[in-house]
């Protein structure tokens, strides 16, 4: 279980206090997926960030299992079962796909295993195994591949930094198979940020991030028929705002 | 079979990735001197007469088969220059496996010159590994310094695959290749630069043949102190395509300066050329973290692969 306490995360900017994270305390229970969405810059892929290491929260505690995980470096957090899917992954010049998928994995993998994790995600085996992870890949490849690394090991709690996007109809369909099918096994808890609506359905419960707070959380039921209705702010669109 | 000592035997596997075997055609050159070496029926190495190196045979009838000529200096203060010319009949197809390494254990510099010249026939395919490699615990410094002239016939295709790996305290490449019509080169320099070493790479290129092509690639990390110094040019004088593209990492106080020259002389030569220096890259840095591995594992990882 991962809970999340008064988290509050003020870089600065040009030597000036933003705020980004406001506050926020939440949790997720082993084997619930939790879907984080909102407005763009709201301070998703922030917290994820937070979650994950990458940023360094002012205050506030986050603990795994009851364990204070605050502190822990990157990789002590990966060390301790959280698997994170960025929204822009890297390439890496010289590296091929398998290397990739094997320092995912943390051992050697076979070709086997490589092209079920591979598959997975709509790439063909035999197709990428040898393909270096550089810019002859197209940005929705390095989508796909990014999730297959995060699926190549177990890990307790799963962060997805909208996985949706740059993918194509055909292997997002595959891809909420997959989500699906993670979250039916129960054995990983699934953190989602996503703007789709078809991830948004497959939520235990749903948690809207705006400025920094949480606006909502609550179960799918009650949190998505407001998320449908909601006044997007914006003038040209909304009839409220028309005059 | 000649032994083999510990020492050389562990160079060799450092510089041979293939393994070194006394089988087939090979040459062994230690300290100096040919201290081994063999043919087959189709190809034969034959000492030169009038100076140091070899002159090694390949038949036409030559399909797949590999050619291990590896040298070992270790002993300090040697300076061992060696002339090797290949002369590669028409049609055949093989692998010419070289490198050099240095073991230096005392205090004055040991230096391996290897001047090799490849007269490359109509329609052979060439694949040429070379690995620098320097160890020992001396102060004496490990010099290298290689000088390679290709010259290929019409439809010859050449695949030239360098690497220096570690050890070795100075080196100054100098590559000259000359390509007849519809000739075709790939060129792959790898090398890795550390504490106070220095490395200097030269390379021209000229595309003579209509329909020829060159593409070089080549990678570095330069850490510590050291310098390195990448000049490859591409010299279009037909219809031609090369590409050259230089990537290198730059990592603690070190130099590096990168100046590839593309020099079209006829209206049909298509060149092209791209050069990046850069640090490791922070998120490449960050997602291997988030495999588990510590900072100084994925900084190894990121070099291991980038050289690969």
């Amino acid at each position: 279980m991962l809970e999340v306490k008064n988290l509050v995360f003020h870089p600065l900017d040009n030597g000036i206090e933003k705020s980004i994270i406001e506050d926020i305390s939440f949790s997720v229970e082993d084997g619930e997926m939790l879907v984080i969405t909102g407005p763009n810059g709201g301070g998703k892929s922030t917290l994820a960030k937070l979650l994950m290491g990458i940023e360094t929260p002012d205050s506030g505690k986050i603990l795994m299992d009851g364990v204070d995980i605050t502190d822990y470096s990157i990789a002590q957090r990966a060390n301790a079962g959280i698997g994170f899917a960025f929204q822009q992954p890297p390439r890496f010049k010289g590296m091929t796909v398998k290397r990739l998928l094997s320092l995912a994995a943390g051992y050697e993998l076979t070709e086997k295993k490589c092209c079920d994790y591979l598959s997975g995600v709509g790439l063909c085996a035999r197709e990428y195994l040898d393909r270096e992870v550089d810019n002859t890949l197209s940005g929705g490849e390095m989508k796909r591949l990014e999730i297959a690394t995060v699926l190549a090991k177990k890990h307790k709690l799963c962060i997805f930094d909208e996985p949706e996007a740059g993918i194509d109809l055909w292997s997002f369909s595959m891809l909420v198979k997959q989500f699906e099918q993670l979250h039916r096994e129960k054995e990983e808890s699934l953190i989602l940020i996503s703007h789709q609506e078809r991830i948004i359905q497959m939520a235990d419960r749903i948690m809207v991030v705006r400025d920094g707070r949480i606006t909502a959380l609550d179960q799918k039921d009650s949190v998505l028929p407001k998320l449908m209705n909601e006044d997007t702010g914006c003038s040209c669109m909304n009839p409220a705002h028309k005059s | 079979m000649e032994k083999i000592d510990q020492v050389t035997a562990s160079v060799l596997e450092k510089i041979d990735s293939e393994g070194f075997r006394q089988e087939g055609a090979y040459n062994l050159r230690y300290n100096g001197y040919s201290l081994c070496h063999g043919n087959t029926e189709h190809i034969t190495i034959k000492r030169k007469e009038d100076k140091q190196g070899i002159d090694v045979y390949i038949s036409g009838e030559t399909r797949g088969e590999q050619v291990h000529i590896p040298v070992v200096v270790a002993v300090s203060g040697m300076t061992d220059e060696v002339y090797n010319d290949f002369y590669i009949e028409e049609g055949a197809q093989v692998t010419i496996i070289a490198g050099c390494g240095i073991h230096n254990s005392g205090c004055n510099d040991s230096r391996h010159d290897g001047i090799h010249t490849f007269h490359v026939g109509k329609n052979a395919n060439v694949r040429y590994e070379e690995k620098h490699y320097g160890e020992g615990e001396g102060t004496g410094a490990r010099i290298l310094n290689p000088v390679t002239k290709i010259i290929m016939e019409e439809n010859a295709v050449f695949t030239l695959d360098t690497a220096q790996i570690k050890g070795v305290d100075s080196t100054k490449r100098e590559t000259e290749v000359i390509m007849g019509e519809e000739a075709k080169l790939f060129v792959t320099e790898r090398l890795l630069t550390h504490d106070n070493q220095s490395a200097v790479s030269n390379m021209d290129i000229y595309l003579n043949g209509r329909g020829s092509s060159a593409q070089i690639i080549s990678r570095s990390v330069a850490r510590g102190e050291s310098r390195q110094v990448f000049h490859p040019r591409a010299i279009g004088k037909a219809l031609c395509h090369a590409h050259i593209q230089c990537d290198s990492i730059i990592m603690d106080q070190a130099k590096v300066c990168s100046i590839p020259e593309i020099d079209a002389q006829h209206v049909d030569a298509a060149i092209i050329h791209e050069a990046a220096i850069g640090r490791i890259n922070s998120e490449q840095l960050i997602k291997l973290n988030t495999f588990g591995l510590s900072e100084e594992a994925a900084e190894a990882v990121i070099i291991e692969n980038f050289l690969n």
